[in-house]
This record gives structure tokens, C-alpha cells and sequence, in this order.
């Protein structure tokens, strides 16, 4: 390993005399960050606990709930019943979009990210990229697995509900598609709080504490503002009965939308601005 | 060829660099010496873009740093601490950033040789030592043959071997044309590798020249004298106007005349002289001479209050 050999090789490089660099484009750091995402053992291990967490739930809750009985709820024999799994994937997902972006800030390896990519905004777009393809299209699949699973587990005990059903469509995928936003949501407080503690509790504070909070010990005035905090919100939306407290199910997601919208919002500012 | 303008960066209050103006052109090492907490790292990494100045500029082929198409290919990096995720692999890790720039697997496996990690390239960084995470910074930093590299500490937790290899490749890469931007505390390593240094001191430039020069010019031109009639040698020279110091075991260390005069000096007064060697300064030497100075003028003290004020230097 010589000085002179390893300049040689340098320049007669096995792959074809020079290097071939090209300049940076989306697509090719859309190919990075794929490359990042799934390179790391906990992007797959989270993932999985949420897809088999999910489905375990389903199932619990179709066992518990295959008889009619005077202490079941009738929300617990409603179509989405089965969907609960989400109050877990909230968690992991959430996670997961908030690590995606602080692993980076906490190992120090946004320096190489960013000076590889030194626009900075386009890495911003090519994680979100890669984390909505992945995490829809496994918590979309999660969620049917649940909702199939479940009903067919049912379907032995007591008449149970199909995909046909009113609202089991729009419930069993935007179950997959609120996780997701969560997951972006995460993202966002990621790239704005930038370290990995401060972000996680923040998004649990933001997602679970402060609504409940606001619901619970704040009188009328608390619960008109908690139905706008995503768990609310979108939990309208992956229901297939209406809680009078909440927001209708369209609307719910909308408002889900607009939290992510504005976290990114903030999220894509501060990037560009501040010292990384 | 890297070149800043009247950089300036301060966090807060703090003065990190103050008002630095230099340009490092292709062809040569140059050097980046200060003490600890002098700016050098922060310097590097408003070159790269990473902080933004607080007022003045830098730019890369004449380029702002965010201007460039190719980073990665214009200049190649190494910063001071570790910047990879330590649950990817070496190889993972280098992919990821060679596909922001279309290059391909061949070209990371043959970094990955060149710097001796092909044995360990699929393993977690997580379980390397501080030199495996060197050379995999400096694969990282030569992946795209860049024409421009920036490395802060690039020796840091080398063995011997490795910093050879190291500033063989320097002097190179500086060989081959490119611009070679390099930061180090290890004095007896930066003298045999720079052709040129920049030093900086508390955010602002001191020096800007050749390492020969900056040598020659801090170095005090002493030269050590053995004479088995020391006093009578020492009467000479006085009266010839040097400046004589006495030191162990009869040496005389003289300071105002030449090898050449003290020589023929003695000669002329029949004087035995068993030793006559101009003392050589070391980049060392050199480098402290100047940081003393520099520190001793501008040191200042944290008052109880949290205001600052002068003190006076201690040495």
C-alpha cells in the first residue's frame, strides 16, 4: 500500500480510468438516502414491530370481541375495532421518522450528508421521500393483514364486516396513510429539534400528553382545542363511528395534513438557515 | 484553489474567527496550525458550508461552497470528529454518499482498499477504533478524486504506518496539482509534510508564508560554542558585541554573531574550540515562539460579574 501505487490506482481506476462523478441531482440523493434508510438494522426491526404489532393487536381484539356481549362497547364491534394496532404504530413510527433525521445529527454524520449535498433541502425531500414509499406501503399492507385477519377470526363466531362495508375502505387504509403522516410529522420535529431525546419527547408530548391534557383537565374550552391535536384528529379518521368530541373523519385528516405541513414548513427553514 | 475573505464567524458573543483573509492554491501542502480553540475547525467548516460566516466570505474554484455541482468531486473532507452513523456499515456508509454523485460500487470498494478496510468494509462502524475511523474518513474524503482536500487532524489516531502512508499521499495528491488544505497539532509530522503554513491564533491570521521562511524567521539564529577557555572566549565575544549566555558542561550559546565570526574570532585569539554549530529552529520552536507572543497579548480573563476584562500574561 504504497503512496504511488495508491495514486496510480487513483488514476487508473479499475472502474474505468477516472472517476465518474456526475453532478448532484434529486434522484441521485433520493438513491443516498435510500441507500441510508436501509443500511441501519433499526429502520427493519421497528418497521416489523409495527407490521407484527399491529397485526397481534387485530387479533387480540377480534378474540376479545368474538362474542357479543353486555360488557363490550359498541365501539369495540365497530368495523375498525380491529385498527387499534395504531395507538402502538403511532409510537413506532413516530420513532422511526424522528430517528431517520436525529441519527444523523447525533452521529455527526449530517456533516457528510451536507457536504455531499450542500443545497441541504433536497436531502430534506429525499428522506421524506423514501420514508412515506416505505412506511405506506407497509402499514397500508399492516393494516389490511389486521383488518382481514381479524374479521376472518370473527367471521367463525359472529357476522363481522367486509371491505365493502361503509367506511372499512377509507379506515383500513387511512390507517396506514395516518401512520405515515405521524412518521413525517416525527420527521419534521426531527429536523427542527435535532437531537434524538428532545425530539422523541417532544413529538409524545405533542401527540399524546399535551391533548390529553387538554381533554381531560381543561373543561369544555380544553376538548374543543385537544380535537384539533393529530391523535384526535386523525383518530376520526380511522374510525368507523363518530365520537361526538372529535372533528368529522375528512376534516380530521385535513387537520393532520396541516400539522405536517407546517412542522416541515419550519422544518425546511431552519435547515437552510441555521449553522449544521 | 480555496480562498476566504475577510471570514468571520462568532457563536454568541464568542469570537471564533475574526477577519480571515488567505487563499490556499492548488500544488502544494499547505499547512493549518493555532492552538486549540484558534478557529481552525471552524474555519473548515465555513469553507464547507456547514456554519455560515457572520460576515465575509470563502469559495472553492471561485465558487461559494453551495454553488458547486460536484462537491464531492471538487473537494473531498475530513473533519475533526467522526461523521458517520456508527450502525451503518464502512461500505454502507460510502455508498450512501457516492450515490449522491452517480459514482458506483467499483470505485468504493477500491477506496475501501486503499485506505485497508476491505476486511472489515461490511461491519457496523460502531466497533471501530479511532485509526479504522480515520482511514474510513479518508476514504470518504478521496471517493470522488476530488481536486481539493480539506482535512482537519487527518493523523489523529494513526499508527505509524498510517501517517506515513498519509503524508506520502499528501505530497502526492499535492504532486498531482491538487490543492491539499490540511489542519494538525503534531508539529515534527506538519514540518515534514507542509510546504506551507497558515497559522492562526484566537480567530485571527499570524502567519501566511512558506515553511521554510516561517522557520528561518522565528528561528533566534543562536549558535553553541564549546571552548576549553570558555571565559576568556566569552571576554571576546562580548566585546565584540554578542550576546552570550552560559550553559552546561562550558557551551556557550551566542546570539548576535555567526558561526563565521565566532570562528574566526577565536582563531584570530588563539582560542581551542571544541564545538561550533549554528542552532537549526524547528517548526516547533518556531510555531511557539509565536503563539506565546500572540497569546501574551491578547489573553483575557472571565471576571466573577461574567464580564471580561485584560489580564496580564502569566508567562
Amino acid at each position: 500500500m504504497s503512496a504511488n501505487s495508491v495514486l496510480s490506482e487513483t488514476r487508473a481506476d479499475g472502474a474505468g480510468g477516472l472517476v465518474e462523478s456526475q453532478p448532484v441531482t434529486f434522484p441521485r440523493v433520493l438513491a443516498s438516502e435510500w441507500v441510508k434508510f436501509r443500511s441501519l438494522r433499526s429502520t427493519w426491526l421497528v418497521l416489523a414491530g409495527a407490521v407484527f404489532g399491529m397485526v397481534l393487536i387485530a387479533l387480540l381484539i377480534a378474540y376479545n370481541t368474538r362474542h357479543v356481549a353486555p360488557n363490550i362497547q359498541g365501539a369495540d364491534l365497530a368495523a375498525s375495532s380491529p385498527l387499534q394496532g395504531w395507538y402502538l404504530g403511532m409510537y413506532l413510527i413516530g420513532a422511526l421518522g424522528v430517528l431517520f433525521v436525529t441519527g444523523e445529527y447525533g452521529t455527526g454524520a449530517i456533516r457528510s450528508t451536507l457536504t455531499a449535498v450542500p443545497k441541504r433541502l433536497p436531502v430534506l425531500w429525499a428522506k421524506l421521500v423514501v420514508f412515506v414509499a416505505v412506511t405506506l406501503v407497509a402499514m397500508i399492507a399492516a393494516s389490511f393483514v389486521a383488518f382481514l385477519a381479524a374479521e376472518a377470526f370473527i367471521s367463525h363466531y359472529r357476522r363481522g364486516f367486509s371491505l365493502g362495508d361503509p367506511g372499512v375502505l377509507r379506515v383500513v387504509i387511512g390507517t396506514g396513510v395516518f401512520l405515515t403522516l405521524l412518521g413525517m410529522f416525527g420527521a419534521g420535529l426531527g429536523w427542527i429539534i435535532r437531537n434524538t431525546p428532545g425530539a422523541l419527547v417532544t413529538y409524545f408530548a405533542l401527540l399524546v400528553a399535551l391533548p390529553v391534557v387538554f381533554a381531560t383537565f381543561l373543561g369544555g374550552w380544553g376538548k374543543s382545542v385537544a380535537e384539533y391535536f393529530p391523535i384526535y384528529a386523525g383518530g376520526s379518521f380511522v374510525q368507523t363511528f363518530r365520537d361526538p368530541n372529535t372533528l368529522a373523519p375528512w376534516p380530521g385528516l385535513l387537520v393532520v395534513v396541516l400539522w405536517v405541513v407546517v412542522t416541515l414548513t419550519v422544518a425546511a427553514v431552519v435547515l437552510r438557515r441555521r449553522d449544521a | 484553489m480555496i480562498e476566504a475573505r475577510n471570514l468571520s464567524k462568532k457563536y454568541g458573543d464568542k469570537v471564533a474567527v475574526d477577519d480571515l483573509s488567505f487563499s490556499v492554491p492548488p500544488g502544494r501542502v499547505t499547512g493549518f496550525l493555532g492552538p486549540n480553540g484558534a478557529g481552525k475547525s471552524t474555519t473548515m467548516r465555513l469553507l464547507l458550508g456547514l456554519d455560515r460566516p457572520t460576515s465575509g466570505s470563502s469559495t472553492i474554484n471561485g465558487k461559494p461552497f453551495a454553488q458547486l455541482t460536484r462537491p464531492l468531486h471538487e473537494v473531498g473532507a475530513l473533519l475533526e470528529s467522526r461523521a458517520v452513523h456508527p450502525g451503518r456499515s464502512a461500505r454502507n456508509h460510502l455508498l450512501a454518499m457516492a450515490a449522491t454523485t452517480g459514482i458506483g460500487k467499483p470505485r468504493v470498494d477500491h477506496v475501501l482498499e486503499m485506505v485497508g478496510l476491505s476486511d472489515v468494509a461490511d461491519k457496523r462502524v460502531r466497533g471501530f477504533s479511532l485509526g479504522m475511523g480515520q482511514r474510513l474518513g479518508i476514504a470518504s474524503a478521496l471517493l470522488a478524486d476530488p481536486g481539493i482536500l480539506i482535512l482537519d487532524e487527518p493523523i489523529n489516531g494513526l499508527d505509524p504506518d498510517g501517517i506515513r502512508w498519509v503524508r506520502n499521499l499528501l505530497k502526492d495528491l499535492a504532486g498531482e496539482g491538487r490543492t491539499v488544505f490540511l489542519s494538525s497539532h503534531l508539529m515534527s509530522e506538519m514540518a515534514q509534510t507542509a510546504d506551507h503554513v497558515i497559522v492562526v491564533s484566537r480567530g485571527k491570521l499570524l502567519r501566511d508564508q512558506p515553511m521554510a521562511q516561517f522557520i528561518a524567521e522565528a528561528g533566534s539564529a543562536a549558535v553553541r560554542v564549546r571552548s576549553p577557555q570558555a571565559r576568556d572566549l566569552e571576554d571576546l565575544l562580548v566585546r565584540n558585541g554578542a550576546s552570550v549566555r552560559r550553559q552546561a558542561e562550558g557551551a556557550l550559546e551566542v546570539e548576535g554573531q555567526t558561526a563565521e565570526q565566532i570562528g574566526s574570532a577565536a582563531a584570530g585569539a588563539g582560542l581551542t574550540l571544541y564545538e561550533l554549530s549554528p542552532k537549526e529552529a524547528s517548526l516547533e520552536e518556531a510555531y511557539m515562539a509565536l503563539t506565546e507572543d500572540a497569546l501574551e497579548f491578547c489573553c483575557v480573563a472571565e471576571e466573577p460579574d461574567g464580564s471580561t476584562s485584560p489580564v496580564e500574561a502569566v508567562a
